[in-house]
Order: C-alpha cells, then sequence, then structure tokens
C-alpha cells in the first residue's frame, strides 16, 4: 500500500503532501527533510529507509517521492509517478512547479482521483480528469 | 475572481520571504485575516480561504481552526465549496478529532445525492477517514452503492468498502456478494479491488485477454495495456496461489505465456515481468517456470537502468535461499554490481554476494569481497568484514589462507571489526601449529607499520608474546626472513605501551607479552623488568595491577617464571567449561586465571573468554578425586553395564550445597584395576571433590569403591544440579571407558 506522496523541490520545500497513514504534524516535517536530503544525495531512483521503501522521480527541480510498503511492486509505482506527471500535463498544458504550488486544491484532487487510501484506483487519464472538467463546466456556468 | 488571485499572491508572498521568522510572520498575518473572514459568514471567499489554509497546513502550521469551516462548506449545495470542504476534511480531520462526527450527517445526505460527483466525493472522504462508528452507520448506503449501475460510483464505492471492511471487519460479511457480482465486470478500473477465492478462472480469463487483445489506446501505458491492471491480477493470483496447489496448476500457462509475450524494454513491462517473476516464486509452481522466473532476473540484472537491476537483486536475494544453484549462474554479474557508484546497489550486491559464497568459489569471491572492503563506503564496512570472516570460517581451504584473509581484513578495515574476532584469530593461531613462525613475521611486519588497528595490534601482541623465540631465530620456510633482535621487538611493543592511540586493552595485551618474553629471550631481560615495574605505578587500575603481579613473579617466585609464562595449549573452541581441580600447566578456565597455590594470579589471557560457550558436552578432562561413603538410602543407580555398578546416594547439606556419594562394585569375574572416575557439572555448579577410598574393584562385589562430591550452587536461582561421571578402569588387560549423565538425583533432600 502507498504511505504517502510527496512533491518537493530540490531546497526541500514541499509542493504537496499527501498521507494516506496517519502520521502526526510535527513528525512529518522532519520526516520530509530527512527523504530530501535522501533523494539529493544520490542518483538512483529507488531506496531503502527503515520503516518503509521509497521509490522517488525527478523531473527537472522537483521531486515526486512515493514512500511504499514491502508488498508493492515498486516499479509499477515508478510508473505510477510518471502516468501522474502525464495526467497532470494534460490538465494544465504545460506544468512547472509553480503551476502545482498555485493550483494545489486541483492536483489534491487529481491525486484523489487516481490514488485512495493507499491503493490505485484509476490510471485512465481520460477518466481521471473527467470530474475535473465538470468541475471546471459548473465554475463557469 | 479576486480571491483566487490574493491565494496566488499570498503564496508569492510566502515564497519571497526570506527568512524563517518572516514567513512565519506572513503566514501568521494570513491566518489572522482568515480567521475573521471565517467568522463573518462570508460566502464567496469562503472556498478560497480553506484552499489557502490548506496550503500554510501543507507547509506545517497549526490549521486547527479551520475544522468547522470545512463543516460548513461541506454543508453547502455549491460542488466547488464541498470540494474544497471535502479536501479540506481529508486533510484536517481524522477519526480522533471530534469535528469529524459533524460531518456524518452530511456524508449521509451527499451519499443519495444525484450527482455523481458528490457521492464519489463523499465516498471518497468516507474512505479516507471515516472512523469506525460512522462507518457502521453508513455502511448499508454503501452496500447499496455497490449495487449501483454506474460504474464510476460502484469503483468508488468498493474502495470504500475495503476501508470499512479495514476498520469494522464484521462488516465484512456484508460487502462480500456484491463483491462476486463485481468481479465479473468487464471494467478495467474495479478489477482494483479485493479479493475473493473461488473467482481465480474469471481472473485468469481477464487476465489472459488483457495479453492477448491489441492495442487499447485508452489505457495504453507505453505499449503495454494496463500494466497497472496486469501487476494487481497477478498479484491477486499470487495470494490466492500461495498454498493452493491446484490454483497454482491452473495458473502455470498463463504465468508462463505473461513472463515471454511481455516487452520488457520499457519500465512498464518490466514491472508486469516483475511480479511474473514473484508470483512464480510465492505459488507453487513447476520448477521450468522456477527458471523461467530466475532466467528473468538474471536478464534485468544485465540491464542498464539501474532501478531495474537494484529490484532483481533484491529478489535474487529472497530466491538465494531455495534455489541456490540457479543463481550462481549470475555471481559474475552480481559481482560486478558490487563496483556500482550508487550505494544501495552495493549493499545489495555485498548481501547477494555473501550468500553466494561457496566452497567451491572462495577463492575467487574473497579476492572480489577484499577488493570490495578496501573501497567500499564506511557504512558496509562492518557488514562486509564480518561477512567475509564468516565465509572464510566456513569454507576456508587451508589454514594459512584463512589467517592470510583474516589478517588483510584487520589490516584494511581493522576499526570495524567485532570484538570477537581477536579471541576467534588467536585461536585459529593457535591450531595452526605449523603456521607459527610465518604468522608471527606477518604479525610483527604489520605491527611495525601501523598501530592504529587495535585489533590487529592485539592479535600481533599477543603472538609476538607467545611466539617471539621463533621470531628472533630469524628463520622462516614461508617468508623471507628479516633480522629481528631483541631490542627491535622491545621497542615495538614498548611503543605500542606508550602510544596514545593504543585502548588500554592493548596495552594490557602489550604489557603481558612483554612479560612472556622474559621467559624466552635471554638478553634483555632487565630492560623487560624496568618496564614492568614502571607500569607498577601507571593510572590505569588494570595495567598496574598485571604490572604488580609481574614484578612480584619476578621477584619472589623467580622459580615459577617459566612455568607460568610458557607456551599456551591449543584452545580447543567446543572445550566446555569445567571447574579445575588441579591446575595443570596452563589449563584454561573462564576469564579467571589458573589458581597458584599461592593463589597468585596470573593472567591467562583473553582469548579464553569465548572458549567456553556453556556447552555441556559430555567430554570430561580433568582428573578428580573422589570418596564415597557407602550409605544405605536412599541410592540411584545410575549405571550398570559390563558388571559395574554404580550407584548415586545424595543428601543435601545447606541451602545451596549438595553431597553425592558415588558406591562402586563389580559383579563380574574378573578384577578390575585402576578404576578412576572423572565427573564435569555445568557452569553455574561448584564442584569439590574428596578422595577415593581406593581404585581396585575386586570381582564379584567382594569390596566396593566410594568417593564423595561436593556440589555447590551458589546462585540458588534455577538450580540445575547436573553430573556428567567417565569412568575408566582396566578389566582383562585392556582399558575400558563409559560415560553417562545424571541429572536427577534421588531423595527428597536433593531439591
Amino acid at each position: 500500500m502507498i504511505k504517502f506522496v510527496l512533491m518537493v523541490n530540490r531546497q526541500g520545500q514541499t509542493r504537496l503532501s499527501r498521507y494516506y497513514e496517519p502520521v502526526e504534524l510535527s513528525r512529518r516535517a522532519a520526516l520530509e527533510s530527512e527523504l530530501v536530503r535522501v533523494c539529493l544525495s544520490r542518483s538512483k531512483d529507488q531506496v531503502c529507509l527503515p520503516d518503509f521503501r521509497l521509490v522517488y522521480r525527478q523531473y527537472a527541480a522537483l521531486f515526486i517521492v512515493v514512500g511504499i510498503s514491502d508488498s508493492e511492486n515498486e516499479l509499477s509505482v515508478y510508473e505510477l509517478v510518471h502516468n501522474f506527471v502525464e495526467v497532470l500535463d494534460k490538465y494544465f498544458s504545460r506544468v512547472v512547479s509553480d503551476t502545482i504550488m498555485f493550483n494545489l486544491d486541483k492536483v489534491h484532487i487529481i491525486l484523489d482521483e487516481m490514488i485512495q487510501n493507499g491503493h490505485v484506483v484509476e490510471t485512465n487519464k481520460s477518466r481521471i480528469l473527467a470530474p475535473l472538467t465538470a468541475l471546471d463546466k459548473m465554475a463557469d456556468g | 475572481m479576486s480571491p483566487s488571485v490574493r491565494l496566488q499572491e499570498m503564496i508569492r508572498v510566502i515564497r519571497s520571504a526570506r527568512t524563517q521568522g518572516e514567513e512565519r510572520g506572513v503566514i501568521q498575518r494570513e491566518c489572522a485575516a482568515i480567521r475573521a473572514q471565517f467568522r463573518q459568514a462570508d460566502n464567496g471567499g469562503r472556498s478560497h480561504n480553506l484552499a489557502k489554509l490548506l496550503y500554510v497546513h501543507m507547509l506545517g502550521y497549526p490549521a486547527h481552526f479551520g475544522q468547522m469551516e470545512c463543516v460548513r462548506l461541506i454543508a453547502s449545495p455549491r460542488y466547488s465549496e464541498k470540494r474544497v470542504g471535502y479536501l479540506g476534511a481529508m486533510m484536517l480531520l481524522d477519526e480522533k478529532q471530534d469535528a469529524s462526527l459533524l460531518i456524518t450527517n452530511s456524508i449521509k445526505n451527499d451519499l443519495s445525492h444525484s450527482s455523481q460527483y458528490v457521492q464519489s466525493l463523499a465516498l471518497c472522504t468516507l474512505a479516507c477517514m471515516g472512523s469506525a462508528e460512522m462507518c457502521r452507520d453508513l455502511a448499508p448506503e454503501i452496500d447499496r452503492l455497490l449495487r449501483a449501475s454506474n460504474s464510476y460510483i460502484k469503483k468508488k464505492a468498493a474502495l470504500c468498502a475495503v476501508h470499512i471492511v479495514r476498520k469494522v471487519p464484521e462488516l465484512g460479511e456484508l460487502f462480500t456478494p456484491a463483491a462476486r457480482s463485481l468481479l465479473s465486470e468487464k471494467n478495467h478500473g474495479q478489477c482494483v479491488t479485493r479479493d475473493t477465492h473461488t473467482y481465480m478462472p474469471d481472473l485468469v480469463q481477464i487476465m489472459k485477454g488483457l495479453v492477448t487483445t491489441g492495442y487499447s489506446p485508452e489505457h495504453n501505458v507505453a505499449g503495454i495495456s494496463d500494466p497497472f491492471l496486469q501487476v494487481r491480477i497477478l498479484r491477486l493470483l499470487r495470494i490466492l496461489g500461495r498454498n493452493n496447489d491446484a490454483a497454482s496448476d491452473a495458473m502455470n500457462d498463463l504465468l508462463a505465456q505473461v513472463a515471454t509475450n511481455t516487452d520488457s524494454s520499457k519500465t512498464a513491462g518490466s514491472a508486469v515481468l516483475y511480479e511474473t517473476v514473484l508470483t512464480v516464486m510465492d505459488i507453487k509452481s513447476e520448477s521450468g517456470l522456477r527458471v523461467l522466473a530466475v532466467n528473468i532476473l538474471g536478464r534485468f540484472l544485465l540491464n542498464n537502468d539501474r532501478n531495474i537491476r537494484y529490484i532483481s537483486m533484491t529478489s535474487l536475494q529472497k530466491i538465494v535461499v531455495t534455489d541456490h544453484n540457479a543463481v550462481q549462474r549470475h555471481r559474475g554479474t552480481i559481482v560486478d554490481c558490487l563496483k556500482d557508484p550508487d550505494a544501495s546497489v552495493k549493499r545489495r550486491a555485498l548481501e547477494l554476494s555473501l550468500a553466494l559464497v561457496s566452497a567451491v568459489n572462495i577463492r575467487s569471491m574473497m579476492k572480489e569481497l577484499l577488493l570490495f572492503l578496501s573501497s567500499c563506503p564506511p557504512e558496509l564496512k562492518a557488514q562486509a568484514a564480518c561477512g567475509i570472516f564468516n565465509a572464510a570460517e566456513r569454507y576456508a581451504p587451508s589454514q594459512r589462507w584463512h589467517i592470510d584473509t583474516i589478517l588483510h581484513v584487520l589490516t584494511t578495515a581493522g576499526g570495524d571489526v567485532r570484538d570477537e574476532t581477536v579471541p576467534n584469530l588467536i585461536q585459529l593461531i593457535t591450531t595452526a601449529s605449523d603456521l607459527h613462525c610465518y604468522t608471527v613475521h606477518k604479525l610483527y611486519r604489520a605491527l611495525i607499520t601501523d598501530i592504529s588497528q587495535q585489533s590487529l595490534v592485539q592479535v600481533a601482541c599477543w603472538c609476538i608474546g607467545e611466539y617471539g623465540d621463533l621470531l628472533l631465530r630469524g628463520e622462516c620456510d614461508e617468508i623471507e626472513p628479516v633480522q629481528v633482535s631483541e631490542d627491535d621487538v622491545l621497542d615495538a611493543l614498548e611503543t605500542v605501551l606508550q602510544s596514545h592511540m593504543s585502548s588500554p586493552a592493548t596495552r594490557g595485551f602489550a604489557l603481558t607479552a612483554t612479560m612472556k618474553l622474559s621467559t624466552r629471550i635471554t638478553d634483555n631481560v632487565d630492560r623487560i623488568r624496568s618496564i614492568v615495574s614502571i607500569y607498577g605505578s601507571c593510572i590505569d587500575v588494570e595495567l598496574q595491577q598485571r604490572a604488580v603481579e609481574y614484578n612480584a613473579l619476578f621477584k619472589k617466585y623467580d622459580h615459577m617464571r617459566a612455568a607460568v609464562l610458557e607456551r599456551m595449549p591449543v584452545i580447543d573452541k567446543s572445550s566446555p567449561d569445567h571447574s579445575n581441580g588441579e591446575s595443570g600447566g596452563g589449563a584454561l578456565k573462564e576469564v579467571e586465571p589458573p589458581k597458584l597455590k599461592q593463589g597468585e594470579a596470573v593472567t591467562a589471557q583473553e582469548p579464553a573468554n569465548q572458549v567456553h560457550d556453556g556447552d555441556n558436552s559430555q567430554d570430561g578432562h580433568n582428573t578428580l578425586m573422589y570418596s564415597c561413603d557407602n550409605l544405605g538410602s536412599p541410592t540411584l543407580t545410575v549405571y550398570e553395564k559390563n558388571g559395574v555398578t554404580l550407584k548415586l546416594h545424595c543428601h543435601k547439606q545447606s541451602e545451596t550445597g549438595l553431597t553425592v556419594t558415588l558406591t562402586a562394585s563389580n559383579s563380574s569375574d574378573w578384577d578390575m584395576s585402576s578404576f578412576t572416575l572423572q565427573a564435569a557439572v555445568p557452569k553455574s555448579v561448584q564442584l569439590h571433590m574428596k578422595a577415593p577410598s581406593g581404585d581396585f574393584l575386586p570381582a564379584r562385589g567382594t569390596a566396593t569403591l566410594t568417593q564423595t562430591v561436593l556440589l555447590n550452587n551458589p546462585n540458588k536461582v534455577g538450580l540445575q544440579w547436573a553430573l556428567w561421571i567417565r569412568m575408566s578402569y582396566t578389566s582383562q588387560g585392556s582399558a575400558f571407558q563409559d560415560t553417562m549423565q545424571i541429572d536427577s538425583f534421588p531423595g527428597p533432600a536433593c531439591h
């Protein structure tokens, strides 16, 4: 099961964080900074830490980090991350770090459509974006 | 539009804050503004305010005052506000908060809403943070939704059901019938849910369909039709087939087909193959399939992508225990991975290499491992050193090779080895008696080069102390001789003694070695005396004690010096702990030295530590003298064989002590002479023996022999009385020996 999803930039600032397992606030900041430190200091994309395993991918200045439990297939999660980025690309036309920051709620909605409660729900791009487009239509109209 | 600009503006302002303090200030001001706005029951900006609050929360600042706002927003009729409200609920609330109870009603209403999106929102939130009570309340609603016709809703409802089942297990039965019908649906997304056991053939069908159907653009990820679903189904098959033979058989074909047909050039394909391999390993598959799986992993190892190499090594680690030979084939590649620049890959390669070491490949593997040790990152050094030692111990082709390897490890990574390496190595050296000369030369050379590695220095000091005469003699077959004079040796030892790099234990070693040399060398005994007397006033108590004792040995007991300091006997690794009746020049006890009659303690070196592992085997060595009274009862006959009868009588003397009397009689037709009894006791017991009444057992029981044994167990906890007795005697010209174990003693007084 997926434990959390984080998007962090190179300076260690969290752009997006979503935890699927209760982690208290004080621990979160420490965890995130430690993760960034670990990810930045290595050139590979998979890592082992005491409690869980990390799969991360770097897109320019942004790291997308997913923490998974032992039972997940790491390569599958790797692909999931890429799928997520592609969906974001499709919706926002061009995704940069700022885009995510200024449209945080929409990004959350997309993430929720894809991963729920730690499990992958949907990977089909058009179906993920359906509720969002409906929302946008309702907002305009 | 202005409120959302304000959100962007706020973010910009926060980002432009240069210091932590400035950022905090900005956020506090914003939070105050948000709080004020919340209080105002303002309508338009509420969702945006909450969005801002969520951003702030993500940065790590407290945002609990937004909880009530979440509740209010959820109850609002507008979709956009509901959306943000639910998002806020998922992020800010968890089941421990009281506010979560307030949204139960809203969720209930929303679950019956006409719009599927609203329903999905509610389901989402419930799945994410529903508490047990909420789940119980809303379970019937979820059930109804599961049966709904809309696939989108069904999917979400299914996941919600999963969450509910996890929280409230008894509701699980409620959902099973619904789940069954789900599986027969063709919709891909829905298959990503829970399992039921009997629907495996359907799953196999679906999976086949996926693999063989062509290009499906909607689900395409890099040319492979819906890899996520494939992976999930494979995992499901694994769970189903784990202990189930029939299921495994049915899956075999499918797995073989997936394994051969999937294109592994892209990561997605590799993901599917990886999952296939895991499944094959877990279920009871046929051997051909297993070989296929290992080959796939081998192919992964050659892949350029580091990730794939990493996970293939992880899975090979699991396989190496069961299918050792199959993994051996890929040994070369794995050893190459030791040189990979990435630390995780190195670690995995190290673990795998250590697991693959066997008697056949030990030499080549060891070369690689030693090379690795000299260049490996510090966090892996300890693990590598430990692994190398274990491997060397198990598969060493020759003693010299073994000693060489250990020395090599000590020189490269001496600081990272464990403490018991030193006694282990010393024990090894003593057993390799023909290599003493070679060893001591090598160690001496290592010592004069570098005295910073404590383990190495300790072993070197010990060896020089023991075999100093071999060193000084200069000649050695296997290594080119170097003329070493006594002064050189003493200089080296003194350097160790005086160096600030030496730990106290090392110093102890050096001092004792110096002392031992006093019997092995001829000219510089005075120098040794002076060294020893200097340390008589050392600050370190241990050193001081030793020095004082050695001094005493020089002064008062000079006649005994040679005997005390003579060469150590071979240390037997598996000898049990015995209590010593008499000292036989060098008999080893635990940590206490053999006691001299004058009660002086001379250190019997540290290597004795690990010799006694508490195992009580049957080999008793020491000859002890017993005397035995022939008391009547209660007696237990502990041994009766070949005409010899041994009876045991015990009576308790004190709280912790026990007196045992052994009576031996001979009922055969021949006399027995030189009849002796030897005994051993467990570590926690002390033994004291009295003289036997004699050693001649005449035939036909005309007379008996008695011996008394006093046992004492000072720690009353766990009173284990156990006694091993070995008897030996000569009858009709041939010697006999036998051993027996007594672990229950007769008589109520004995407990």
